[in-house]
């Protein structure tokens, strides 16, 4: 910090080195240096004698042997002849798909929640207030556990269904809740379906279209067009309007109870429920926190000053008071979202098949491939997270205030 | 034993100790406790008890160790292992020996440098169903859904069976035995499958017992035995040879009620007397007292009476000798002579 | 207009007696049209929370209050309830030591680790409230060898041993400090390590064996007990390596910024889960290969690496917030660094950063659960592994797992609470 304008004149003294401001730094980096390679040698010499005295090596070509076991729920093409490296893949997609499901479910729940947390109503405030206080105090591993719990030992067992008087139903005769798992109806995509497909897409296409056409005409002539109903017409009956002219293409494949399980229909399984359940409504109360900080952030003038431009309560929240609540509460989103993503390394504990579960669980005990393993392992956690925080960055840098 | 002020602190502390893979015997005795691997809680073979006393079958086999390495058999310090860490424990020096109902395979035993030391129970892998599913084959399990204990032998013999049976299942991976039994009673799966052994045991710890049958099929085999690290022969040894002594005791007859008196002094038999080192040096060829087996013997008894009592019939598990009878009672015990 | 008022009869010459408000407008009434039934949405969403808070009380409240608090096993409980619903808490009275202190610490030695916990709050007094006498941190200072003797057992030198070498190293460090921080810290360092090394000779082998208190293997220790252990422990030794770490990544020196910026961006990038699965299958190699570590010890290290990296990033938040004078009016009165640092930032930005490593060490509180995954048997381990699988509790859940949830409420409630109250007490502290 400190710079000296006219540095000593003279000849280099050993004491110098400490001393001198000019040197003292490269000095210190010197010594951190040496010590961080002798105790990268150390640990690496240690390991290496451990290894050789065991007689393991490393070696990454366990990768590519069959890995031999079976997995429930994969997301690609996987048998047990498959190889570790394939199964490693069916357990990061499964991962990513835990973490999406979660982050989504999340911020729904943490945003109902903070929003709530302020409301007026003291019920509801109160109510929110001890959600958010129980579900922040107790270990995320306990609420896993907990919920898997419920899913196993209170939902009925597909034997329950069977019979003249089964003790349970389906609900609606298309959706079935065991706990095993939820049975939902899958649609079945006949031929036509991809017009009807299609025009959903075009759909969407078209509000986002008629949005921004409000918009410029709202700024243009300052007439304001309806943009909530049309939206939601837009949404549906482009679809089930060509859906009829097709002819009916998509039906739905009802699940039906045969055998053990019920077969047919989309099955969610009772782990991914249980984990995607624990981990939302886990993360949700702290985003519940962000929420209510990011709203209390914004300073009540805003409000107020949007008020007296005449401005209807409903527009002071989304033009005025949410966007610069947003600024305070996404960076620690994003926060949650990649805790989230950490947290679902728990799924071992329901036996969900993510990549700690495949690659750091079945993997590893059988090939007994340890070190590989976990190196793997921290490296695809460690690519996600900086991933995410790269995203981040380039959020904060956008979003940050521009003074001039 | 002190190399560097660093660990002999931590050693003293009790957080370290120290090893050398080169003479696990001498370590031990060194340290004056074997530090024995066994599983987290399977009952009949490693449990604690209420009092948190560890009790069962590979227990037995770690007292009988050291008993006679020590002659002591309450001189064991009990490691409980999951499947995945069991492994890595016993490379890295943490346990001496590994008791943990584990399956011999050659990946194991070649590539993980492991060595097998012998084979204490002869299993294999089957099924346990609830009585009122109706099944009695597994063929008949197309489409079920079975709870399966992860990081053993068992995933893969499923995967194994299902595929060339060309019958499909839904796997529900678990981590330890409590859990499966959870899942398997709230219906969650319709089978369990492990060792039939373990299956056993488990069935024994339910309430009622009787409403779950173990189908006929066994689908794999099963050897499990105690292991040690590759490379120390001399301990191997000693691990081999404590578990055909309890064998042989059985063979012979010797038994924890009439082993002082044949201990005594040698008998007619000179086979007993080799063994109970009242004739010949056998004790010393090891490294270990003369009286070594008879430590180890009555430590928990002979192979019959460790089985009898922590597994056999008699006992909640209720298992039959099978397999693992005396090979002169038509099962697969044969321990090579002690010459 | 005033003297009209006197003559006119119609108009009143004394103000009326004050009347009750509406009954609509006051006492309760008023208070739940305004809070509960303001608008219609409002009163849909004040029934629907009430008919939630309905049916989770009727169904907790009976089986709590039937619960069966005497009970020898699971089946004998049932019997008792009769199949009326009601919690068989039974299960807590007759495992208690087991959910408490784990599986295998001596049960004539349990007074160890209840003394050593009553002792943490005299202990921990001091460091929360800053009003207590300063001279309680006497306390404080002797704590963890008191504690470790308690807890560990075995001879009495090994504690006596190293507070020894921290007195030496502090002396030293006293005497060469006028001089330069570096010389004093290097110096204490040293003057450390030799008497433990000069120590380590001085106690005689077996030692352990005629102690005192009785030596117990940390293996042997379990149950709520290990999570204290672990949380307090690993909180304790994270806060210094922070405080470096974060003045690492702040420093102007490229090479000590890389390694730091280095280190907590990889450990902050991983979950917990991995690190402890270093623990307990890969860094066993990473040690000499004549000795093994203790796991406690190896998952000690492992999580006290992960709770430093996140209070390093609190801090480096504290040091951040400092204004940037503060660090010119250091320069200015000819501090160097480590006076500058020592005597001005970091007391200040380590006032900001309290309630945030208090956050942080909460979480990393309940994150010591996780230990249960790899076969240390801590308060959920001993819960999913024996408890649950013998033969006498054999599906038992809710009361066990409640438990578990309520003891980890409390305290981390209670810690929450004091890091909001510090924060409120800062915050006046600035005005």
């Amino acid at each position: 910090m400190s710079s000296i304008t006219d540095p000593p004149q003279g000849s280099f003294r050993l004491s110098m080195l400490i001393n001198d401001t000019r040197y003292r730094s490269l000095t210190f980096q010197a010594i951190a240096a040496l010590i961080l390679a002798l105790s990268i040698w150390y640990l690496g010499n240690n390991l290496i004698q451990n290894l050789r005295q065991a007689g393991l090596n490393i070696s990454y070509n366990f990768l590519g042997n069959p890995a031999g076991y079976d997995i429930n729920q994969t997301l690609v093409e996987y048998t047990s002849r498959s190889t570790h490296a394939q199964a490693a893949l069916v357990g990061i997609l499964n991962t990513l798909l835990i973490a999406f499901l979660a982050c989504v479910m999340a911020t729904i729940f943490g945003v109902a929640a903070g929003v709530l947390r302020l409301s007026n109503n003291w019920l509801v405030s109160k109510l929110m207030g001890v959600y958010v206080e129980i579900f922040r105090n107790i270990p995320v591993l306990i609420w896993i556990i907990i919920i898997f719990t419920i899913m196993t030992a209170v939902m009925p067992a597909p034997r329950a269904f069977r019979g003249d008087e089964p003790e349970a139903t389906m609900l609606l005769n298309a959706f079935a809740f065991t706990n095993r798992g939820i049975y939902v109806p899958a649609p079945i995509w006949g031929p036509g379906s991809l017009v009807v497909v299609l025009t959903f897409l075009a759909s969407i296409v078209g509000i986002f279209a008629y949005r921004r056409y409000a918009t410029k005409t709202l700024y243009a002539t300052g007439r304001l067009l309806p943009t909530f109903w049309p939206s939601i017409g837009l949404f549906f009956v482009p679809t089930i309007l060509m859906h009829f002219i097709m002819g009916q293409p998509i039906s739905l494949d009802h699940p039906v109870l045969g055998g053990f399980n019920f077969s047919g229909g989309l099955q969610l399984g009772a782990p991914l429920i249980a984990l995607w359940f624990a981990l939302s409504i886990y993360t949700g109360a702290f985003i519940a926190e962000n929420v209510r900080a990011g709203i209390q952030a914004v300073s009540k003038g805003q409000s107020e000053a949007a008020g007296a431009l005449g401005l209807r309560s409903g527009r002071i929240m989304s033009l005025v008071v949410l966007p610069q609540a947003l600024r305070v509460i996404i960076p620690p989103l994003i926060s949650q979202y990649l805790n989230i993503t950490k947290n679902s390394s728990l799924a071992i504990a329901v036996g969900y098949a993510d990549v700690t579960a495949t690659l750091g669980g079945i993997t590893l005990n059988q090939t007994g491939r340890a070190i590989e393993c976990v190196l793997l392992l921290m490296l695809f956690y460690l690519t996600i997270s900086l991933t995410i925080s790269g995203v981040m960055n380039v959020y904060n840098n956008s979003v940050k205030l521009k003074e001039r | 034993m002190k190399k560097t002020a660093f660990y002999g602190a931590l050693t003293v502390a009790g957080f370290a100790a120290s090893m050398a893979s080169a003479a696990t015997l001498d370590d031990v005795k060194e340290r004056g406790v074997l530090n024995c691997g066994v599983s987290t809680g399977l009952v009949g073979f490693a449990s604690p008890n209420a009092n948190g006393v560890w009790e069962g079958f590979d227990v037995g086999v770690c007292r009988a160790v050291a008993a006679a390495v020590l002659g002591d058999a309450e001189a064991v310090e009990f490691v409980p292992l999951t499947t995945k860490t069991r492994f890595t424990a016993l490379s890295a020096g943490e346990v001496d020996m590994l008791s943990r109902n584990t399956t011999w395979t050659f990946s194991r035993d070649v590539d993980l440098k492991l060595e097998f030391t012998g084979i204490n129970y002869y299993d294999g892998q089957g099924f346990m169903v609830p009585r009122d599913l109706g099944v009695s084959s597994a063929k008949e399990l197309d489409g079920a859904t079975v709870c399966i204990q992860t990081g053993t032998t068992t995933e893969l013999n499923l995967a194994d069976y299902f595929r060339s049976n060309n019958i499909s299942y839904e796997p529900v991976p678990i981590e330890t035995n409590a859990e499966a039994q959870q899942q398997y009673l709230a219906g969650a799966c319709d089978v369990y499958t492990t060792d039939a052994s373990a299956l056993a045991a488990t069935r024994a710890s339910f309430e009622a017992p009787g409403d779950h049958i173990v189908l006929p099929e066994i689908v794999s085999k099963e050897p499990l035995g105690p292991l040690v690290r590759h490379g120390d022969s001399d301990w191997g040894d000693v691990v081999r040879w404590t578990l055909n002594a309890l064998i042989a005791a059985e063979e012979l007859g010797v038994t924890s009620a009439n082993i002082e008196e044949l201990a005594a002094a040698p008998t007619g038999n000179p086979e007993v007397n080799r063994l109970l080192g009242t004739e010949g040096e056998l004790g010393a060829m090891l490294g270990l007292d003369a009286n070594w087996a008879v430590m180890a013997i009555s430590a928990g008894g002979n192979y019959a009476e460790l089985f009898e009592k922590n597994i056999g019939e008699n006992t909640p598990i209720g298992l039959a000798r099978g397999l693992n009878a005396q090979w002169t009672d038509g099962g697969l015990l044969y321990s090579p002579p002690f010459r | 207009m005033s003297d009209t008022s006197n003559t006119v009869a119609f108009v009143r010459t004394e103000t009326i007696p004050q009347m009750p408000p509406p009954a609509a407008e006051t006492g309760a009434i008023k208070w739940m049209r305004e809070n509960l039934f303001a608008s219609i949405p409002n009163a849909i969403l004040t029934l629907v929370s009430a008919y939630v808070i309905y049916s989770i009380l009727a169904g907790v409240l009976p089986w709590i209050f039937n619960g069966v608090w005497n009970a020898q096993t699971l089946a004998e409980c049932r019997e008792i309830l009769d199949g009326t619903s009601g919690a068989c808490f039974a299960v807590l009275t007759e495992r208690w030591p087991q959910l408490v202190f784990g599986l295998s610490y001596p049960a004539s030695e349990y007074w160890r680790p209840s003394l050593a916990f009553v002792l943490l709050f005299f202990a921990a007094a001091p460091v929360m409230f800053f009003d207590l006498p300063r001279k309680m941190l006497i306390i404080t200072l002797f704590y963890p060898f008191i504690t470790y003797w308690l807890l560990w057992g075995g001879t009495v030198l090994i504690p006596i041993l190293a507070f020894a070498g921290f007195v030496a190293g502090y002396l030293v460090y006293q005497r060469f400090v006028a001089g330069s921080f570096a010389a004093g810290f290097f110096g204490g360092v040293i003057a450390a390590m030799i008497v433990w090394y000069i120590g380590g000779f001085l106690i005689p082998d077996g030692a352990n064996q005629n102690a005192m208190l009785r030596p117990v293997a940390s293996r042997d220790m379990g149950g709520f007990m290990l999570n204290m252990m672990l949380g307090v422990t690993c909180v304790s030794l994270s806060i210094p390596i922070g405080i470096v770490l974060a003045l690492g990544r702040q420093s102007s020196m490229p090479l000590i910024k890389w390694i730091c910026v280095v280190f907590i961006e990889f450990i902050r990038g991983v979950p917990l889960i991995t690190l402890l699965f270093v623990a307990s299958v890969m860094l066993a190699y990473f040690f000499p290969p004549e000795s093994s570590v203790d796991l406690f010890l190896r998952v000690v290290i492992m999580i006290t690496m992960f709770s430093a990296a996140y209070i390093a990033e609190v801090i480096r938040g504290g040091l951040a917030a400092l204004p940037k004078g503060q660090y010119e009016a250091a320069d200015s009165l000819g501090l160097d660094y480590a006076q500058a640092m020592r005597l001005i930032i970091l007391p200040q930005a380590l006032k900001i950063s309290i309630p945030g490593i208090v956050n942080i060490a909460v979480g990393l509180f309940k994150d010591t659960t996780l230990v249960s995954v790899i076969s240390m048997f801590d308060i959920v381990g001993m819960i999913r592994g024996p408890i649950l699988s013998s033969t006498d509790w054999n599906g038992v859940y809710w009361e066990l797992l409640g438990f578990a949830a309520l003891l980890f409420f409390v305290t981390c409630y209670g810690i929450s609470q004091y890091s909001q109250w510090l924060e409120r007490r800062l915050a006046t502290d600035h005005r």
